[in-house]
């Protein structure tokens, strides 16, 4: 069964990561560098990728004048996804498992405001599409 | 499965791919029909030979298996025909196994096929696609696999690719002599674009990703021995060998990128530098540089100082501003303005990038801000280089080259 894990951040999340610690900032990148390696060995991943900046996002929506490109991302939103990984895994405790070591990732211990940097890592099944049944 | 083939059997039938695909067109076979019928006998090589064993011709079996296999889809296609319409007049025209004649000139094959896979008519990503696939052998699940796409996405852009050279009725031989040099820069700009991608991709997510700089310095070999009196040819695959050289010093041990002045130049390939050299050197002393030959001299001088203290900025800087009056580039722009910060000063390199700023083509790209805040850190502007290095890390779209800027920026900070 495979799984999309999802890495949201808080709305000034990435704002935050840009100004981490040196240190932080290394330890952070050998974590996931090591932890796709890992996933890739044991034959769970499926694909990762991580995405670019919300500063850089666009919305398309359907308008009175087309399809209309508006910038950014959604205001209301409070977060956003920073990156996720697709895995094959035996059973969704597998996926929830691995969710959870996504959360060790070494980061930054509070955000501007001093509240904790919190990261929510969001599991979604992913529907058998016909090619893989 | 064709990746679990042993790395000898690979290589061979990597060679032949371009000689069974051209012996088999010279047949009177068309190249989409062709090019199936040879990936599919390449398949069935790599599943028997291993346990087998390499037969003594494999050039005449892979020929032999795809003629077969071409007929088959003939045989079938006609029976179909026939059910359908009930009409059985129409015969194919020559059943008859083909007897590969091995007076015929299979080395220029590799050539032709080139000039047709590399046709200005198709857009690069459908070039690149179809050359590795009719020239360098590779299945669509391999090349799939070297740029992280769905095989489904390489599928369709070699269906594509095929039905554009079928529509153009480009005819399988060398182009007219006039028409040849025109093409000749297509190649090379297709496989340029296959070492690049191979280059800058420091790390992929998938297991076994299929080595695109050595396909392309493989192919580029080939181009050269087909072509050595073209100077452009030769300072491409210069140009290649001189980059590749430094690979090993280029990333760390978690993949993260080390710029060329922090590399470990023990670890650069002294082979491919002195193999590169010679061939940049040969080809400057026939006259008119070209834009290849320009940029494999610059490599090669990099590659030839002893640290990066000793590099020879001034014959860089003389370089990059002959490179510069022949190409409208902005890249070219933003390298000859750094080349100038290291002979004059950054200041003087600042100088030179700042009308570039307006230049529409650099926007969202990262190079300007990066070179910028080389410049101003070496200026002792330290905030300014920070903030600069911030905003190229939002614009770059390669990991390891976000995480470099990252860390430079934090390195700032801490000062």
């Amino acid at each position: 069964m495979k799984y999309m894990i999802m890495m949201n951040s808080p709305r000034d999340g990435y704002a935050q990561f840009m100004s981490w610690p040196k240190e932080i900032l290394e330890a952070h990148f050998a974590f996931m560098e090591a932890f796709g390696q890992k996933l890739r060995e044991s034959g769970e991943l499926v694909g990762a990728e991580g995405l670019a900046s919300p500063t850089q996002a666009k919305a398309v929506r359907a308008g009175k004048d087309g399809k209309p490109v508006t910038d950014g991302v959604f205001p209301e939103s409070k977060e956003f996804l920073a990156g996720y990984w697709i895995v094959d895994v035996e059973s969704p405790a597998r996926a929830y498992e691995i969710a959870g070591e996504v959360l060790d990732a070494p980061h930054a211990a509070t955000i501007a405001d001093g509240k904790p940097f919190e990261m929510v890592i969001e599991v979604r099944e992913i529907l058998a599409s016909h090619q893989d049944l | 499965m064709r990746d679990a083939a042993n790395p000898r059997i690979e290589c061979l039938l990597r060679e032949l791919a371009p000689q069974a695909l051209g012996a088999v067109m010279r047949q009177g076979n068309d190249f989409g029909a062709s090019e199936d019928a040879v990936q599919e006998a390449l398949i069935a090589a790599a599943d028997q030979w291993p346990c087998r064993g390499i037969p003594g011709k494999p050039l005449g079996w892979l020929i032999r298996v795809a003629g077969r296999r071409l007929t088959d889809h003939v045989r079938s296609e006609m029976s179909r025909r026939n059910r359908e319409t009930l009409v059985g007049m129409e015969t194919p025209q020559d059943m008859a196994p083909a007897v590969y004649d091995e007076a015929e000139s299979v080395s220029d094959d590799t050539l032709v096929l080139l000039f047709m896979c590399c046709h200005p008519a198709l857009t690069s990503a459908s070039a690149i696609a179809l050359t590795l696939r009719a020239v360098a052998g590779l299945t669509t699940g391999e090349i799939a696999r070297a740029f992280l796409v769905p095989e489904s996405t390489i599928g369709q852009r070699i269906s594509r690719a095929k039905q554009s050279i079928k529509a153009s009725g480009i005819p399988f031989r060398l182009p007219d002599p006039e028409e040849r040099a025109q093409r000749l820069n297509s190649v090379l700009h297709v496989l340029y674009l296959v070492f690049n991608e191979g280059y800058t991709a420091t790390s992929g997510a998938a297991l076994h990703r299929p080595d695109l700089s050595n396909e392309a310095i493989r192919l580029m070999s080939e181009v050269h021995k087909l072509v050595p009196n073209d100077p452009e040819v030769a300072g491409l695959l210069a140009l290649m060998l001189l980059t590749d050289a430094r690979r090993a010093a280029r990333t760390g041990p978690d993949h993260e990128l080390i710029p060329l002045d922090e590399q470990d130049r023990t670890r650069w390939n002294r082979q491919s530098i002195a193999e590169g050299v010679a061939l940049v050197s040969a080809a400057l002393s026939k006259g008119l540089a070209g834009e290849y030959q320009l940029q494999a001299a610059i490599a090669a001088v990099h590659d030839e100082a002893a640290s990066a203290a000793e590099t020879d900025w001034p014959q860089i800087l003389a370089l990059y501003s002959v490179l510069k009056r022949m190409t409208d580039n902005p890249m070219v722009a933003v390298s000859h303005a750094i080349a100038t910060a290291m002979v004059a000063g950054p200041n003087a390199g600042l100088e030179l990038l700042e009308p570039l700023m307006a230049d529409e083509r650099l926007q969202g790209n990262h190079r300007l801000d990066t070179a910028r805040a080389h410049l101003l850190e070496r200026a002792g502007k330290l905030v300014a280089a920070e903030t600069l290095y911030r905003s190229a890390a939002l614009k770059t779209t390669s990991t390891p080259e976000r995480n470099y800027l990252l860390l430079k920026a934090a390195g700032l900070r801490q000062l």
